[in-house]
């Protein structure tokens, strides 16, 4: 068993980590802290996965989210695509393995993935919207988030949600309120057979390593870890049966990497002025009150590679 | 559960049969991914469907619903066929040596003494020859074929893997696979714990689908040891306390039995409550029962239980009918035969088969009387619902109250577990509006009741008049004075015979265990095999020390467990002959030469020498029993019979239907469809999802979110032979009625081949109705028959026959 | 009651598996920072902590029950919040997905807050006083068990019993309430008594 976190204090103590642990803020400069904090991460062990959606439950009640009553369509996922009121999702694939001829029925905990190299806030033109601590939380800052929707397009794994109230960006954010007083994030914490556990990267890679042999002696011969180097590794992080073939796992990329756009879209955020910033994010929102659900449209895309000054690479 | 939660760490192979740990006891199962974490575990899971828990197993095995006996018989079978056997175990510890009656054999299906006009036997063949010393004949050489053993094997020859094949669907390779599997513990040190729930009790057979497994666990020496047992995984949070407490028509708290009216007084009543130990030496503890059922009578009347009076013996109402179960009271109603009905946190127009038939019987009550934190189905079956609840209020006469109570939030209090752990809790919030108490509803209309009585008189006044009710605020009892009253406390002095100086017991003191209880009425107990829950060194139940010293899961300083603490039952048979630990590894308790002790509270008397007394002290033989003698209705032996709806008739003994006793009532029998209907061609079962709990988390928001809307599943297959589309709209019906659901089309269900004939199953998970935050639904129980097991009268939820269509769905949605 | 067991116990007795997590060292070096704008304020923080177990199925997971507001103080008591309890042997912190949304069934929109009545054939309830409710049901128990017990059967044998009137008692309700549930249902005499075992 991996020991439990103590139970949450009432009295908690000053947050451990905040404003100067920046590493990255979106379409901003940071001074880069003198000293790191240790990188944390979530392991979700998908073979011990039970596809409970405890997750979800402890997700949208630590959050104070009202998701919507849908309607079954035909699958367990439930809503069938996440939300800005669901920032996790369990994702059920029915696979039959042409090797034994077994099914398998794969259940995969979507969500974001907190990327080393995120590509959200690279891909975000609003200063401070996404910002990243050194500890590798990404987070959403929502006062300062214009409701584009470029995260959403910088986001190799599909994340971020507009939200139809105040139409700014949505995500999971590691439960950083919790992490910061030293628990570990809400869904973590409920996850019945321990498949999500938590603790340093450290920690959670020889978690993993220990997890893949019992797996290995089990006949998976290519049960692996998902820490995928595309994006410069993961704060959340997966042990996968068979890690040979991640989209197996309702499309889990196999290998994941930031759209070349978005680093063009960096560029604009360092060179364009914030006049010219501030004309592209109104327009932005417009689009999005005339068109509905935000999404980088190509008209967008477009005017980002003329106010970059160039075609992206 | 003869063990507890954190014992199934302990264990080498999980298997579930018969329910679906992960799916509905989440938490729970963490402890199967622990022991298959780090001792290498594997798990098994034998299932119609493949299930959640089947998403995280080593092997799993598809099986026809209704059919594990079969299944169980053929690996039993398999194990003596193949001597995997735990002999020493098996010979010692199990009454596999005793000789049977010649009277007793089964054939075509049926056991000695079968009468089909009463449905029932004439069990007397079905015991043992019992010697001129009084006690059972016994051959320990196992050379006798009247010995069990021998018809045992006899008894289970027929299921071999081809015949489980044909009764199951079961491809023989898997069974084979899982037999081979499953043999392997008959070592002494490997360990396989049986996980199994609804699955195997809602059949009319249930009963026998867990002695069959029980029956594995002996003969492969799995009872009593850590990480082995028979773990019935218990649905609500208190359901198990609430049958320790005896909240049903037969039974007096402690397991302890309401009289006959055939008992006509004490004497009598006591007179098969005599527990002879059937072997010499033996320690047979129902002996005590005297002891048990005067306590409780004193804590129930106080002063007015005098050895004049029997001990108020006659205030006990008399059985005329083994029970009234739900499936009884709800015929009565039927046949209007009842007035007042009360739902106490329970919704019965949901939970009972037969929809149609339950809202007409509550329509021919006078009055329905509903506490509950929530609103339920059945406190508004009058009120029209459309196509959900087609009823119409004017025409229905019953009058509703509907009274509301706190919730586990707001209340305080123990709730035992299914590994018998009385925990306490702390209410936390202030209840909503006027919700009041349970404790508070009942101790009112019980004064309510004393005073109409006192003022007026009427019938049989005196068990109401005469009722312990010494609380101090007599209108709500508060949590520690009815714990204590459970618990037990001294009603006078007692003196030690040997210096009448001293005493034994001081009057006023509570009890620390049950072997203080006394038949003298000196003492009081609500409930003696809780006694040790409240003693004079406090709650014992509100225990919070989580240490575990030997990390074997037994937890012994957190809460209570009863009976005396003890978290393995039988655990003195974890121990070979001498009382040395099977697997030292795996050690419980021991024999040290003079006394048992280990890291649990010995089954057993302390200082009771190993080879002097048997393990299973409840039972007179000190054997555990592979024949039940006459305990159950239909067999000392469990034996294969078909759902009373089967898609195919039993190959076993083709002229029988159902289970041969099984209780039927005459109306319900013209709503069962034929075997093999090809009008109903398919089988059908009703089950949970780990998004909902029953009927109460459709008021809840979040798990509506998570699963929104009443499904049925169903193969690939039959969607093609039907042409129902994934996510479209189905009619299911069977006999008794018709249901509109959502369709999920899975590889999880696969079409099953018995005996030549296709097989498809039609899942129906249980959780919508018309109230709530939840789409509005359909129950399954517009469509299960209303049958019961053999025994204990569970519905047969989990097997019965439906046809499919595709539909248009309902006109509004 | 301890309350106040050591939440640290478990890291002291549970060895298996890898050493204790190093979450505690992932104070960063006690950077004390006032908290960044992405960071919510601790929703916990000033909350009363109340030990209680998951009213579901009987795993019994222990929960913690947080409120604004003591009743140990003899104040109104609002919850807030439930999560598992991490001391707890069973389910160490966790809980199922019901577990995890108790929250939302302490405050689901259709808990009943007061006494209902519907009269025959009438369309809807309308509310009681709980004096009229108890006032009510005691008079309906009491002619029907006046009228419809039987004290002696055909034989002469005397059974008192009364199966015109039944019970059917909780599963979620505690093992107190169950006795006291009992005393009553048991000394009128009542047979058609049952619980939720089965279903």
């Amino acid at each position: 068993m991996f020991p439990a976190i103590p139970n949450p204090p009432v009295t908690p103590p000053a947050p451990k980590f905040g404003e100067a642990d920046l590493v990255r803020r979106s379409a901003s400069e940071v001074t880069p802290p003198a000293t790191r904090l240790t990188e944390v991460a979530k392991l979700i062990d998908v073979s011990k996965c039970i596809g409970c959606k405890a997750c979800q439950a402890a997700c949208i009640e630590w959050n104070n989210l009202h998701e919507e009553i849908g309607y079954n369509t035909g699958f367990y996922t439930n809503p069938p695509d996440l939300t800005e009121n669901s920032f996790t999702l369990m994702r059920f694939t029915e696979w039959v393995n042409p090797e034994t001829d077994n099914l398998e029925w794969l259940i995969r905990k979507d969500g974001c993935m907190h990327c080393a190299d995120p590509g959200c806030l690279k891909a975000c033109p609003s200063p401070g919207a996404i910002v990243q601590y050194s500890n590798g939380i990404v987070d959403f800052v929502h006062e300062n988030c214009i409701g584009c929707g470029y995260c959403i397009k910088g986001c190799p794994f599909n994340i971020p949600r507009i939200s139809k109230v105040d139409h700014t960006a949505y995500k999971c954010t590691l439960c950083s309120d919790r992490v910061a007083v030293g628990q570990g994030p809400a869904c973590q914490k409920a996850c019945p057979t321990q498949a999500i556990v938590f603790g340093t990267k450290d920690e959670m890679k020889d978690w993993a390593d220990f997890r893949i042999k019992d797996l290995k002696s089990r006949g998976y011969d290519n049960a692996g870890l998902y820490d995928p180097q595309g994006v410069g590794g993961t704060h959340v992080m997966y042990v996968l049966q068979h890690a040979d073939k991640p989209s197996l796992y309702a499309g889990l990329p196999d290998n994941p990497r930031i759209s070349p756009l978005v680093e063009t879209w960096k560029g604009v955020t360092k060179y364009v002025g914030l006049a010219a910033m501030g004309f592209a994010v109104a327009a932005g929102f417009v689009h999005h009150l005339i068109a509905g659900p935000n999404r980088v449209s190509p008209e967008d895309e477009a005017e980002a590679e003329k106010l970059a000054g160039g075609k992206p690479t | 559960m003869t063990n507890a939660w954190t014992d199934i760490k302990n264990t080498d192979l999980v298997v579930i049969m018969g329910g679906n740990a992960a799916e509905a006891h989440p938490c729970g199962f963490k402890w199967v991914t622990e022991a298959k974490a780090n001792r290498g575990a594997k798990l098994i899971v034998v299932d119609p469907r493949y299930t959640r828990s089947a998403a995280v197993s080593d092997y799993y095995a598809p099986i026809r619903q209704g059919s594990d006996i079969a299944f169980l018989l053929g690996v039993i079978n398999y194990c003596i066929q193949n001597d995997k056997v735990q002999w020493d175990y098996v010979k010692a510890f199990t009454n596999a040596a005793y000789v049977v009656k010649d009277g007793f054999a089964y054939q075509d299906g049926l056991f000695t003494g079968y009468d089909e006009v009463k449905r029932d036997y004439n069990r007397s063949s079905w015991d043992y020859v019992i010697g001129e010393d009084g006690y059972a004949v016994v051959d320990e050489t196992l050379q006798n074929p009247r010995c069990v053993w021998n018809l045992l094997k006899q008894h289970v020859s027929v299921y071999t893997p081809e015949m489980v094949n044909r009764i199951c669907g079961t491809p023989k390779d898997k069974f084979l696979k899982i037999c081979e599997m499953i043999a392997e513990c008959s070592s002494p040190t490997r360990t396989m714990t049986s996980m199994y729930a609804l699955g195997w009790t809602q059949h009319s057979k249930g009963a026998q689908n867990i002695r069959a497994m029980a029956m594995v666990q002996l003969i492969l020496g799995n009872i009593g040891v850590r990480g082995g047992g028979m773990n019935a995984l218990r649905g609500h949070s208190n359901i198990q306390g609430l049958t320790d407490l005896g909240l049903m028509s037969n039974l007096i708290p402690g397991y302890l039995t309401i009289p006959t009216e055939k008992e006509a007084d004490f004497p009598t009543y006591m007179s098969t409550r005599g527990f002879k130990p059937l072997r010499p030496n033996q320690m047979s503890y129902w002996q005590n029962y005297r002891k048990f059922f005067v306590s409780f009578q004193k804590a129930m009347w106080g002063a007015a239980a005098t050895p004049a009076n029997d001990y108020a013996y006659q205030w006990l109402p008399k059985l005329d009918v083994p029970s009234y179960d739900v499936l009884r009271a709800f015929e009565l109603m039927h046949q209007g035969k009842m007035n007042v009905y009360f739902c106490q946190g329970f919704n019965p127009l949901q939970a009972f088969p037969n929809k149609a038939k339950l809202a007409e019987s509550l329509a021919r009550l006078k009055l329905l009387v509903i506490m509950d934190p929530l609103e339920t189905e059945t406190a508004r079956f009058w009120e029209n619902h459309g196509i959900y609840n087609a009823a119409d209020p004017a025409a229905i006469q019953t009058e509703v109250i509907q009274l509301p109570t706190t919730c586990f939030a707001e209340d305080e209090g123990s709730l035992v577990n299914s590994g018998r752990w009385l925990q306490w809790h702390w209410p936390a919030g202030s209840p909503p509006g006027e919700a009041r108490t349970d404790s508070f509803i009942l101790a009112n209309i019980h004064l309510r009741l004393k005073e109409l009585y006192r003022k007026e008189g009427g019938a049989f006044p005196d068990p109401i008049l005469n009722l312990t009710w010494n609380y101090a605020n007599p209108e709500e009892p508060t949590a520690d004075e009815l714990a204590k009253e459970m618990n037990g406390y001294v009603v006078s002095d007692v003196l030690d015979p040997n210096d009448p100086t001293k005493k034994v017991l001081e009057a006023g003191k509570q009890l620390a265990t049950f072997g203080a209880l006394r038949d003298d009425g000196s003492t009081a107990a609500g409930c003696w095999i809780f006694t040790g829950c409240y003693t004079e060194a406090g709650n014992m139940m509100a225990r919070r020390d989580n240490s575990d010293p030997g990390d074997t899961g037994t937890y012994l300083k957190w809460s209570f467990a009863w009976p005396a603490n003890r978290r393995i039952l039988y655990n003195r048979a974890s121990c070979d002959l001498d009382g040395k630990p099977w697997d030292p590894s795996r050690k419980l308790i021991e024999w040290d030469g003079t006394k048992w002790s280990g890291y649990d509270v010995p089954d057993i008397a302390p200082t009771a020498k190993p080879r002097d007394v048997g393990p299973f002290i409840m039972n007179p033989e000190g054997v555990s029993r592979l024949f039940t003698r006459g305990m159950m209705r239909d067999g000392p032996f469990p034996a294969h019979y078909e759902p009373f709806e089967s898609p195919v008739v039993n190959v076993i003994a083709p002229k029988i239907k159902g289970n041969p006793v099984a209780r039927v009532f005459k109306d319900d029998l013209a709503q069962f469809a034929e075997t093999a209907s090809p009008e109903f061609p398919y089988a059908a079962t009703s089950y949970r999802l780990t998004e909902h709990f029953h009927y109460w988390t459709k008021n809840n928001h979040v798990n509506s979110v998570l699963q929104p809307e009443f499904f049925v599943e169903i193969s690939e297959e039959l969607a093609k032979e039907k042409g129902i589309a994934n996510g479209g709209w189905s009619r299911v019906w069977s006999k008794r009625g018709s249901v509109l659901a959502k369709t999920v089309v899975t590889k999880r269900i696969r079409p099953l081949v018995c005996d030549g004939k296709t097989v498809h199953i039609v899942g129906i998970p249980i959780h919508w109705g018309f109230i709530g935050a939840a789409r509005k639904g359909f129950g399954a129980n517009v469509l299960t028959p209303y049958v019961g097991d053999a025994n204990i009268e569970t519905p047969e939820f989990k097997a019965f026959l439906v046809n499919i269509e595709a539909s248009a769905g309902p006109a509004s949605a | 009651m301890n309350m106040e067991l050591s939440r640290r116990a478990f890291l002291r007795t549970a060895g298996a598996g890898l050493a204790g997590t190093t979450l505690g060292a992932m104070g960063f070096g006690e950077v004390e920072q006032a908290m960044a704008a992405a960071i919510r304020p601790f929703k916990l923080a000033n909350t009363t902590e109340t030990r209680n177990t998951c009213t579901y199925c009987s795993v019994a997971c222990g929960i913690i029950i947080y409120s604004k507001g003591d009743l140990r103080k003899g104040e109104r008591a609002d919850i807030t919040h439930i999560e598992g309890d991490s001391d707890h042997p069973t389910n160490r912190g966790t809980l199922c997905p019901k577990g995890a949304a108790l929250l939302d069934i302490v405050h689901a929109k259709t808990r009943l807050t007061r006494p209902m009545l519907r009269k025959a054939g009438a369309a809807s309830f309308e509310p009681i006083s709980w004096d009229e409710a108890f006032d009510k049901i005691a008079r309906a128990m009491k002619d029907d068990r006046d009228a419809n017990f039987v004290a002696t059967n055909k034989d002469g044998v005397t059974v008192n019993r009364w199966t015109t009137t039944g019970f059917l008692a909780a599963s979620a309700t505690t093992n107190e309430t169950a006795w006291c549930t009992y005393k009553v249902v048991r000394s009128t005499g009542m047979l058609v008594f049952d619980n939720q075992a089965r279903v």
